[in-house]
């Protein structure tokens, strides 16, 4: 390559010291990495569970069978991490076909409509605090609805996979009402509120 | 008693099949309307569904059985024109395909995950296909096919009419009054 010679100003030396002297003054927790996670959902290493009363008498357990998301971890200051989640609603699954086709229709999820789930982070309180355990506040979005909620999580565990990779994982649980997001369908008093389960494990980028 | 069927008229057995899969198709399809408006706590919730199942399985014997008969027997011909026998062949033929392909989508949906269906604690049948998703899709089909099959049904009944109010004909008394 045919370079010319870099003709250095008094503008061009100012600015290349400036920047210089700013990358050298920043304080190191800056620099710090804030790691990228892809949420394993090929290998199967994550679950969105819900749970929901029947009539009062036991609990039923379904799970959404696809869903995508990502994850950052700040090292230095856990608390300005973050996480994103996407739910494909037709992909419930509560191991009963009639019910399955049932909760996909009108009455509850109307995957037709609204075929996605999102839930997005806004702010993460308490992580980082030697307890493992934290809050997570972000925006559910479900049937057309958006409501702010908080996941109770904790951290499961994190370090080298045995295939040269790295992982973390995560543990979470929010209760949501159904109403809140357009679902009325009256299943009884116990089943107003269903609560969600997700268990989270990245793989670093 | 005439059994069976003779070249101009319909036997006891076949105009028993006919009336039987009539009230059949027509009491799971208004069963099949009610049972999706149910609410969760009305005492038929689920017991209706479980009725249409079963109902629809030994309905799907029957049609077995009807069809091996008229296979057995002779085929009266249809009265009328000649486009009106054409038109009656075609409606019958697409009545039994309709009638099976109902019966079909109905079996893929309550099977899709592998459950059997129970008929009345007697039997059950079995799951084959299953699938992801197969019970939205099926269970589309079974609604489309139940409505198509509702419809021409109701064709071949205005058609009939029309044969003992006008042709006068005597077509829908056969179909009545067994004869040799």
């Amino acid at each position: 390559m045919n370079t010319k010679p870099t003709r250095t100003t008094l503008l061009g030396t100012t600015l290349a010291s400036a920047v210089l002297g700013a990358v050298a003054l920043t304080p190191a927790t800056a620099l710090a990495e804030k790691e990228q996670y892809v949420i394993d959902t090929e290998g199967a290493h994550a679950f969105v569970q819900f749970r929901i009363q029947h009539l009062g008498y036991s609990w039923l357990y379904g799970r959404f069978n696809d869903f995508g998301g990502e994850f950052t971890y700040d090292t230095d200051n856990p608390e300005n991490s973050s996480i994103e989640v996407t739910i494909d609603t037709a992909s419930l699954d509560s191991n009963h076909a009639e019910r399955d086709k049932h909760l996909r229709g009108e009455d509850f999820f109307h995957v037709d409509e609204y075929p996605e789930a999102r839930f997005v982070s806004t702010e993460i309180r308490g992580m980082g605090n030697g307890d493992g355990e934290f809050t997570i506040v972000g925006d559910l979005t479900l049937k057309g609805a958006t409501k702010e909620i908080e996941i109770e999580a904790e951290e499961v565990g994190h370090g080298q996979d045995p295939w040269g990779g790295y992982r973390r994982g995560f543990q979470g649980t929010t209760e949501i009402t159904l109403k809140d997001f357009n679902i009325d369908y009256d299943l009884g008093p116990a089943s107003r509120t269903a609560e969600l389960e997700l268990a989270i494990e990245g793989i670093r980028q | 008693m005439h059994w069976r069927n003779g070249t101009d008229s319909y036997g006891l057995a076949a105009i028993a099949f006919h009336w039987i899969v009539a009230a059949g198709v027509i009491g799971l399809f208004a069963l099949g309307l009610w049972m999706v408006e149910l609410t969760y706590y009305d005492p038929w919730y689920k017991t209706s569904l479980e009725w249409h199942k079963a109902s629809g399985v030994l309905l799907f014997l029957v049609m077995v059985a009807r069809l091996a008969w008229r296979l057995a027997n002779p085929r009266p011909r249809p009265r009328g024109r000649p486009w009106e026998r054409r038109a009656a062949e075609a409606a019958h033929l697409g009545l039994y395909l309709l009638i099976f392909a109902a019966m079909g989508a109905g079996y893929l949906i309550s099977t899709a995950k592998g459950s059997p269906i129970d008929v009345f604690g007697l039997f059950s049948v079995p799951a084959t296909l299953t699938g992801e998703g197969q019970e939205d899709i099926a269970g589309e089909i079974h609604e489309i096919l139940a409505w198509t099959l509702i419809g021409l049904a109701s064709i071949h009944a205005l058609a009939a009419v029309k044969h003992a109010a006008i042709d006068r004909d005597g077509t829908l008394r056969r179909m009545l009054r067994p004869g040799p």
